[in-house]
């Protein structure tokens, strides 16, 4: 592992970040800076490009300009399996588990994998990764028999199987009943409280304010507001964004 | 601090220890085969430990790795042209045989770098574009003549009973060390990379694993066993002709062992591979009727048992005789190490 940098400097540094899909502009000159103990929602209306961020910056796209650096290096043309090893994990919006392996061995190998871990360590962090997010009775279960809900906890349980450093979150709270939203809300603060830099995309905005302390506002590629929840939530143009420009 | 304490991880059960038990006894007493059986059953058993080396190896690289290949017979045909090539170059019949098989898996190495580029469809006739063309290539060898082919003449120097026997024990010996390599590789956190590849290779990727140095690794192992089995087949056969090694067919037949038995499975392609050799040794005679009733037991089961005789045991059952996997169970074993308190970084 490298050394930690200051309390005070970014782990995530992106500037002058763009990704065109052909003559389509996704993210368009995004700068953008966090400590490592922040917990950041990302909102925005729907192709905002906010799911495309996280890509870029786990390395699953490569950007079209900009740089990304994390913990003070660059990593923009890093492969993204090198990316996770040095500590930057997302969970995918529609989950992806390995369906033909079971839901322990999905973990298991994010642990040695990504983690870095040996095997004892790795099974330790594994079981860990599962009780916290309330998936033990189903650890020996293939992860194609899973239903949604599980499904989107093991992307998040195979996400902290490797010891992240930042995990960046998309989605995962769609579809879920108060409670079930209120238990993956004392997930995530646990996460932070282990020190966990987080960055989550969510539409369900008054789940995602429980736990983040500094929200962001994606619109049409760019970022339109960055600050206290509660001032970008009455920010105007958040509000424009949402309801359409001619709102008001 | 919790209940987490008690939970371990087993990967051996009473069952696996005994079925492995029984696999090294099985094996051990294959050993002294020579002594026991007739000349003809040395024979049908040296072919059936080459039927295991293709359906394991192919299991290995289509079932396990999701890589599936129709072109094997690249490397089957280029490990049979090996091994006529080192002894044509002076060198004694057995050890060319292994040492065919290891130069041909490091033809693979940079074979790999352009292949595994390809996905899904594109790999498996991308392979089978490799097998064309590397026969013809072998075709231009002056030493081959052609499709006429050559003899594995330095067998000449081995009186029958000992070619037998020798050929028997190479072809024990190299079914014993796959299934051994393969059983250690897929039981690594290797094994569980490779197959996180098959289910997702942007997940794979997204969680750290080196998706192309990972396929890379049990590309090469395949093309190894592959080139074995036909370095082997050469010895069983003598005569090396190109078309009948580069032919398609031994793709085909390790497709049928494995999907019969069970892909993905590690039981189940060695299942696979005695009913292949069972069939063929009762029908194999029968001509037409016989690849016709190949096709259609593959169609039955493709229809019927998708996964397999194997994969149809373990869904029904759960049982697993070959310890690959990983179940949690509650335990009084402790830890082997603390649960993790804190996180690695910053206090």
């Amino acid at each position: 592992m490298p050394e930690a940098p200051l309390p005070d400097a970014p782990v995530l540094e992106v500037a002058g970040l763009a990704k065109r899909f052909g003559a389509l502009v996704v993210l368009d000159d995004i700068d953008f800076a966090m400590r490592g103990d922040e917990a950041i929602g990302i909102v925005g209306p729907n192709g905002a490009g906010k799911t495309t961020f996280l890509s870029v910056i786990v390395g699953a796209h490569p950007p079209s300009r900009g740089t990304i650096r994390f913990r003070g290096a660059d990593v923009t043309r890093m492969p993204a399996a090198d990316r996770c090893r040095r500590g930057i994990i997302r969970t995918h919006q529609v989950p992806r588990p390995f369906s033909g392996m079971t839901v322990f061995e999905n973990v298991f190998t994010a642990a040695t994998s990504g983690g870095g871990a040996g095997r004892d360590e790795a099974y330790q962090r594994s079981i860990e990764s599962l009780a916290l997010c309330g998936m033990m009775g189903v650890a020996n279960r293939r992860a194609d028999t899973l239903g949604l809900l599980d499904r989107k906890r093991l992307e998040l349980a195979r996400a902290l199987g490797t010891n992240p450093v930042l995990l960046l979150l998309d989605e995962i709270g769609g579809g879920l009943t108060d409670a079930e939203a209120g238990a993956l809300v004392e997930t995530i603060r646990e996460l932070r409280h282990r020190g966990i830099g987080i960055v989550w995309i969510e539409h369900i905005v008054h789940v995602l304010l429980q736990v983040a302390d500094r929200l962001i506002c994606m619109d049409a590629g760019r970022i339109i507001a960055d600050g206290r929840p509660d001032d970008v939530m009455a920010d105007r143009t958040v509000i424009d964004a949402y309801l359409g420009g001619g709102a008001g | 601090m919790s209940p987490l304490g008690s939970m371990r991880v087993q990967r051996w059960t009473p069952l696996s220890v005994g079925s492995v038990a029984v696999s090294v006894a099985v094996l051990v007493l294959l050993a002294f085969g020579p002594a026991l059986f007739s000349p003809n059953v040395i024979d049908k058993l040296t072919t059936l430990f080459i039927y295991v080396l293709l359906a394991i190896t192919w299991n290995a690289l289509a079932g396990y790795g999701g890589l599936v290949s129709i072109g094997q017979q690249a490397f089957f045909g280029l490990g049979a042209y090996a091994a006529v090539r080192l002894t044509h170059a002076g060198m004694s019949v057995y050890p060319a045989l292994i040492l065919a098989a290891i130069l041909v898996a490091a033809v693979s190495v940079p074979l790999s770098a352009f292949m595994l580029r390809l996905r899904a469809g594109e790999f498996a006739i991308g392979m089978w574009v490799v097998a064309e063309l590397l026969h013809l290539l072998v075709n231009l060898d002056g030493l081959i003549q052609g499709e006429t082919g050559t003899s594995l003449i330095a067998l000449d120097a081995y009186s029958a009973v000992a070619r037998r026997a020798l050929t028997y024990w190479t072809a024990l010996g190299s079914m014993t060390v796959l299934l051994v390599l393969l059983l250690v590789l897929l039981r690594s956190p290797t094994g569980a990379a490779i197959q996180a590849i098959r289910d997702s290779e942007e997940a794979a990727a997204s969680v750290g694993v080196r998706v192309l140095t990972t396929k890379r690794v049990i590309f090469v192992v395949a093309a190894f066993g592959a080139a074995l089995a036909g370095a082997l087949w050469l010895s069983t056969t003598i005569t090396f002709q190109p078309k009948t090694y580069f032919s398609v067919q031994w793709t085909a037949y390790m497709i049928f062992m494995v999907l019969v038995g069970g892909l993905g499975t590690f039981e189940g392609p060695i299942i696979g591979a005695v009913i292949f050799f069972l069939v063929g040794t009762w029908f194999g005679a029968d001509g037409v009727w016989y690849l016709i009733g190949l096709g259609a037991t593959a169609l039955v089961f493709a229809l019927f048992l998708p996964r397999g005789l194997w994969g149809w045991v373990d869904t029904r059952f759960g049982l697993r005789l070959l310890p690959v996997g990983y179940r949690v169970v509650a335990g009084r074993e402790p830890p082997a190490v603390p649960a993790i308190q804190t996180p690695h970084i910053r206090s």
